[in-house]
């Protein structure tokens, strides 16, 4: 699975900085994405094609600007400079196309709403502002639930759902939009092994119906298991490519500077044959 | 409760409700954004609007007064962006910085202007008038079907009607917006929803009513009716459409109750004359609040309470 | 302006020089309380504290009056006051406890309702008393007419002691504003703290009520702080910072207002505090608007040229008209794009300083090292001469890329 269509360059550089243009079949194409924070950069110049149908994982340690790449990519923060193209298309063009599931900590738990309601929030594309929900959307979103085993909680206010719970409610309330591409921010963190392995099931299924899904992932214990593509950011990328070839132990020494003991790596990393 | 009631009580008792629930809309979702004291700071700078208004129209007509304060909630809104971008000053103390900056230049310029002429009333300002927008025309209830009786109807209660009808239609428009943006900004902002631009015209919204309610029940009392019934309506439900019922019930409840125990309680004691009846709004409606602390059912914070990020 | 400077040398009469010490020590000490309240992030506090003194105005003017008083004691004021904003105080906080509701929104309605108590109850007085005057625009607006010697004696003592216990406890609470939840982890009680600090508030609100009025000691609680905050990052120093702020704006108002007919003094004093954090908003050197404007241009204006010059050095087209401008503007590039000799130089240097951070990385793992290539800091501001002469021995002649 090769990420760029066009034969690297021989320079002084010693990686290519990127394709010069975004293949076509790109769910989602970055390109010198850079973003700060007063004057900081969050995340600095970054490349990166995520082809359609691929499970992909972003990760890196705290504080090297993952959700800040994901919310520049959806344009919920300002980008500072580069280029985002989901589909080929610009992004106000493409938002049919997306599905944004966020950290469950991003939200006031104790607002006044049903987990259904949360999930028909999804259909939002669907009705516009003030189109009427259907019985075909209500069970529409009925089933979504269900897909993520939270068929019987649909009447419960949210706040008195756990931790993994939420997340499963934001997953559905993702797959209610009947998007192409998937964008989650760390959606394993503080849940439980039922609920992950609940999650990580839908996404399996989501892909094989074509789907592209991206996560920001915080467990680099599970990254080969769960995704085949991976981007390796400390505010720049780091790396990025096929799982088999990108998440070496080389590559994650320099994602995560002094921050990972030697052994730890050996044992998460891609064997490194003829190093 | 005849000719006398219709005369002089009804439009008093109407424009009330009116004001309170148009306050109340907003109201409900300031409280859930965590913005309640914009309130607080529309209300003060009510003043500065209408000192302006006057100096430059020099005439104390409802019209210029109302465009002044209009205009002076949508500069403080404007400069306590300004102060919280520019500045990084948390939400709370940029507004404080704000409004009682406008608040002291308003009372500079009214001290220092000629005022010899006209007496701007600053307790009427800041209390209104309620008891004083009778009907004296009217002749009954039939009044109300006559139109050209109704058509001496008091200004105040044609404005503060237009401008609820204003504000019920718009919740009602934006409902879908305002609801989804306000659980989940980021997730609305994914979706297209214009996230910032429906922050910012809540909070105009919100001014607007604050000003054509202050006619009624003066510039201080408006942040009683923005917070004390949603405050009270969220206690007593876990859905967001059955709250927004439950502040208006509140709201109506708040002014009615407190125009009949202003005007009426000194009576039930022995003394003459009344009490404010913008304060006792304000009270019943902090009384309500005070019981659904107590016995809403609903009232027990479910779950870790995020941070304030507004 | 002979009547300023007799104003500001205390020589305009004793009224005006009473006021001035007056208000300058309130000012002082509003600005002082006032730190702590903002950093934790609830300076509007102050005005509910403010707002929910007007029931005890008017519940003390009654009992005086019923003790056969005249109503106006300072102190007795001061006392009904306190009691009421206590209560306030308390009302909110256990709002905030017991309850879903936000803090917000526990502030805006004990603001309100208790504010509509004192209004009910002045309306009552107005009734009992035909024809008392002292209403509520002396209460929200103050009254500096009549002031005695001894209501200088009250704000100098009570100030004195506000700022005394904040200096006193500010480690606490400063630990308080930070991170409760760490305060309370060490043992403190931070209950008692932040009442402590509500207190502080409090009591100066208390002092101060009569000589500048309500909305007018909400306004020297809060904007010294604020202001104050754009010239240091250390809370010890932000607590002297806005109480001279603070004193200042109170000396300096009052003397302005004895020195112009019918000027107001308490509008005039929030207005040079609101000038002060104006100026301190625009022009502090680190934190303030124009000096972040200047260092945000210059930081963009290096992340585009960097970035052009890696396109340049990868032979991309550059395509952000931004980054075109700068780049020809330092003669680096053609106006077509086109890179000119010294264009080419500069990207080359640029993407060798890339490759030098890849082996950087590589054999440094030392995040604190390799933690300072934020994509912009040059390798010779990181590494020695001899430790970069190492990572070009590696890196070689230009070499193909790594498999990726």
């Amino acid at each position: 699975m090769s990420r760029t269509t066009q034969p690297e360059i021989a320079s002084e550089l010693g990686h290519a900085v990127g394709p010069a243009h975004a293949p076509r079949d790109a769910a989602l194409a970055l390109q010198g994405l850079t973003v700060s924070y007063s004057e900081k950069p969050a995340v600095f110049s970054v490349d990166a094609t995520f082809n359609a149908g691929g499970m992909s994982a972003i990760v890196g340690p705290n504080g090297a600007g993952k959700s800040t790449l994901l919310k520049a990519a959806l344009g919920i923060i300002p980008r500072l400079s580069g280029e985002v193209r989901v589909f080929g298309k610009l992004l106000r063009n493409a938002r049919a196309h997306i599905a944004y599931v966020p950290q469950s900590a991003s939200v006031d738990w104790d607002f006044p709403t049903t987990v259904l309601d949360v999930v028909q929030m999804g259909l939002y594309r669907k009705v516009g502002l003030l189109g009427r929900l259907s019985g075909q959307a209500q069970s529409q979103a009925n089933e979504c639930l269900d897909r993520v085993g939270m068929a019987d909680f649909a009447h419960r206010q949210i706040g008195q759902l756990s931790g993994g719970q939420q997340q499963r409610v934001f997953l559905a309330r993702a797959l209610a939009q009947d998007a192409d591409l998937f964008l989650l921010d760390e959606p394993f963190a503080g849940v439980d092994a039922a609920t992950e392995r609940a999650i990580i099931g839908v996404l399996k299924l989501l892909k094989n119906e074509g789907k592209t899904v991206i996560a920001v992932h915080h467990d680099l214990a599970t990254v080969r298991d769960y995704f085949d593509h991976v981007l390796l950011l400390n505010v720049r990328r780091i790396a990025e490519g096929p799982v088999e070839t990108a998440f070496t132990t080389e590559n994650l020494q320099a994602t995560y500077g002094g921050r990972l003991a030697a052994t730890h790596l050996d044992e998460l990393a891609v064997a490194d044959g003829g190093r | 409760m005849g000719a006398e009631f219709v005369q002089l009580s009804l439009t008093p008792i109407l424009i009330g409700i009116l004001a309170a629930i148009a306050c109340a809309l907003p109201g409900n979702f300031l409280i859930l954004r965590r913005q309640a004291l914009i309130g607080d700071a529309i209300s003060h700078v009510v003043l500065p609007g209408i000192v302006v208004a006057f100096l430059l129209t020099g005439i104390i007509s409802a019209i210029p007064m109302l465009l002044g304060a209009a205009g002076a909630a949508l500069v403080a809104v404007v400069l306590i962006e300004v102060v919280k971008r520019l500045g990084g000053i948390e939400p709370g103390a940029a507004m404080g910085a704000v409004f009682t900056s406008m608040f002291a230049a308003g009372v500079l310029i009214l001290e220092q202007s000629d005022t010899s002429n006209v007496h701007l009333d600053v307790e009427h300002a800041l209390m209104g008038n309620l008891e004083s927008l009778v009907w004296l025309r009217a002749e009954g209830w039939h009044s109300l079907l006559d139109p050209t009786m109704l058509a001496t109807l008091p200004d105040e209660l044609v404005r503060i009607a237009t401008v609820c009808a204003f504000v019920v239609v718009l919740t009602v428009i934006f409902w879908r917006w305002l609801k989804i943006s306000t659980f989940d900004e980021g997730f609305a902002q994914a979706l297209g929803i214009p996230a910032t631009a429906l922050g910012l015209g809540l909070v105009v919204v919100a001014a607007i009513a604050a000003v054509a309610a202050f006619d009624a029940v003066g510039s201080i009392i408006v942040i009683a009716m923005f917070i004390c019934p949603p405050a009270a309506a969220r206690l007593m439900t876990n859905r967001l459409e059955h709250q927004i019922g439950w502040s208006v019930a509140f709201a109506t409840l708040s002014a009615v109750l407190g125009y009949i125990l202003a005007g009426y309680g000194p009576l039930w004691f022995g003394a003459q004359g009344a009490v404010s009846a913008a304060g006792m709004i304000a009270v019943v409606s902090g009384i309500i609040l005070g019981v659904a602390c107590l016995c809403g059912p609903h009232r027990s914070r479910v779950g870790v309470a995020r941070k304030a990020v507004a | 302006m002979n009547l300023f400077v007799d104003a500001f040398f205390l020589q305009a009469g004793y009224n005006a020089a009473l006021v001035a010490i007056g208000a300058g020590l309130l000012g002082f000490a509003a600005g002082a309380s006032g730190t702590f309240p903002f950093l934790r992030k609830r300076a509007l506090i102050s005005d509910a504290i403010a707002h929910a003194t007007l029931p005890g105005v008017g519940l003390a003017f009654v009992v005086m009056v019923g003790f056969g008083g005249d109503g106006r004691s300072l102190l007795g004021l001061i006392a009904g006051s306190a009691v009421t904003a206590w209560i306030g105080l308390l009302v909110i906080e256990w709002i905030s406890r017991r309850t879903r509701l936000a803090e917000d929104a526990a502030i805006g309605a004990v603001l309100g309702v208790f504010f509509g108590i004192g209004i009910v109850l002045l309306t009552v007085i107005q009734a009992m008393s035909a024809g008392r005057q002292a209403g509520l625009e002396s209460f929200l607006l103050g009254s500096t007419a009549g002031m005695l010697f001894q209501d200088a004696i009250v704000i100098a003592v009570g100030g004195s002691l506000a700022v005394i216990t904040t200096w006193l406890m500010r480690r606490p609470m400063t630990l308080v504003a930070f991170d409760s939840d760490y305060a309370a982890s060490m043992g403190y009680d931070v209950r008692r703290i932040d009442l402590l600090m509500m207190g502080l508030v409090l009591s100066v609100t208390v002092i101060g009520l009569k000589l500048v009025g309500l909305i007018l000691i909400v306004a020297m609680l809060i904007i010294p702080a604020v202001a104050a905050r754009f010239w240091t990052d250390r809370s010890t120093s932000m607590i002297w910072i806005a109480g001279g702020i603070g004193g200042a704006s109170g000396y300096l108002g009052a003397v302005l207002s004895a020195s112009a007919p019918a000027m107001p003094t308490g509008p005039i004093i929030v207005l040079v505090a609101a000038t002060i954090f104006i100026f301190s908003l625009l022009f502090a050197p680190d934190r303030g608007v124009l000096a972040a404007l200047f260092r945000h241009r210059g930081f963009q204006a290096r992340v585009h040229r960097r970035q052009g010059l890696l396109s340049l050095a990868a032979q991309h087209p550059i395509r952000e008209t931004y980054t075109l401008r700068l780049l020809a503007r330092e003669g680096l590039v053609r106006p077509d794009g086109v890179p000119t000799d010294a264009g080419r130089a500069q990207a080359a240097k640029i993407a060798r300083d890339e490759r030098r951070w890849d082996v950087a990385r590589e054999f440094y793992q030392d995040a604190g090292l390799t933690g300072r290539y934020d994509g912009l800091t040059p390798i010779e501001d990181v590494f020695t001469s001899d430790e970069i002469a190492e990572f070009d021995r590696r890196l070689g002649p230009p070499v193909t890329v790594r498999g990726d």
